[in-house]
């Protein structure tokens, strides 16, 4: 069974997921993680899936989507990656205010020096003002207050509001 | 002046439409200063944010720094809302708290300084806050619910210098807001 790694990515219509999902499909291919959302209004899709294909045939079945030049589509075998079991503990981190170049890498910087691993993240440019939402895996041993205090001054240098806070997760 | 049947008629002052400033200004971030509920300036205020909440299509409070001022005064009027329970129709609070705070659900909402986006926020749908009704030195403790809970933290936080956006759920609780003709 291998791995495959596809992305789709550009203009925005009714139809792509269900037109690369069938080429997929038609070939046996299990989909199994995947994103799809619009950025900027592109249309931006990433997905895992196995199969026992070969990768160049995946790619011609999926080459029709591109053939007008209004997607970019790409195919990679890709290894199996344990899922990894969280090691520390969830935080949230916002940031927002007045948009600038370098907000993301200094507030991403300073999170990753204490070690906290970014699980998942959004961005979003409205007008003139830039969000930033992550969820992040910090390990037990960080000080988080302290590393509050790290990300609000990074933040104020910029001139964005930064927020950490505890994610709660509710089991039911 | 008390709060069952208090409206911005009892501030005595005509209130003034004011422009609503967006979230990158840092008023907006910044915690306010405290107030003296009955000083002229702080009547005023609240008469303008009553106007300017009135005027705005949609619009179910409003806090001072949504103005552009860094004080801690805000109004709301939920009521006729579908998904309000208790109200106490139109009122402006100066230097309110959240006393109590209770049942937790998370519920999409937006704001006028962030007029692109909206986010799935907790909130308390049981709520007691104090604070002091504004024009006045009448100190108030508002018990409420549903809707009106979460519009009281809304405010309360804007005059923190929180935005919904500081507390949405998740990396995928952010939402654009879709504008359908």
């Amino acid at each position: 069974m291998t791995l495959l790694a596809v992305t789709v990515i550009g203009h925005d219509r009714p139809g792509i997921i269900a037109d690369v999902t069938a080429g997929l499909a038609d070939l046996g291919i299990n989909l199994e993680d995947s994103s799809m959302t619009l950025l900027r209004g592109h249309f931006a899709m990433t997905l895992v899936c196995a199969g026992d294909v070969p990768l160049g045939q995946v790619e011609r079945a999926l080459a029709p989507l591109a053939a007008d030049g209004s997607l970019l589509v790409t195919v990679r075998s890709v290894p199996a990656e344990a899922v990894s079991k969280a090691s520390g503990n969830p935080y949230l981190l916002t940031v927002h205010g007045g948009d600038r170049p370098g907000i993301v890498s200094a507030v991403t910087r300073v999170l990753a020096d204490s070690g906290g691993n970014i699980i998942d993240l959004t961005t979003r440019l409205t007008g003139d003002m830039y969000l930033l939402v992550a969820e992040v895996d910090l390990p037990v041993s960080v000080d988080t207050d302290a590393l509050a205090g790290r990300l609000a001054a990074t933040g104020a240098d910029l001139g964005v509001r930064v927020t950490l806070s505890r994610q709660e997760t509710d089991l039911l | 002046m008390t709060l069952l049947g208090w409206s911005e008629h009892d501030l005595g002052v005509p209130g003034r439409v004011l422009p609503v400033v967006t979230a990158s200004d840092p008023v907006l971030s910044a915690a306010s200063e405290r107030v003296d509920a009955a000083d002229p300036k702080v009547t005023q205020l609240a008469a303008d944010l009553v106007a300017t909440m009135r005027v705005s299509p949609g619009c179910l409070g409003l806090a001072a720094p949504q103005i552009g001022v860094g004080w801690h005064v805000f109004c709301v009027d939920v009521g006729g809302h579908a998904k309000a329970r208790t109200t106490h129709g139109t009122f402006a609070l100066c230097n309110a708290e959240v006393i109590e705070a209770t049942r937790w659900e998370k519920a999409r909402e937006g704001c006028m300084s962030v007029p692109d986006l909206t986010g799935d926020v907790k909130r308390a749908t049981r709520l007691v806050v104090a604070g002091e009704l504004a024009g006045s030195t009448e100190h108030v403790v508002v018990e409420t619910d549903a809707f009106e809970a979460r519009a009281l933290q809304h405010e309360i936080d804007h005059c923190e210098g929180l935005l919904f956006l500081d507390r949405v759920a998740g990396a995928h609780a952010v939402f654009r807001r879709r504008v359908y003709r």
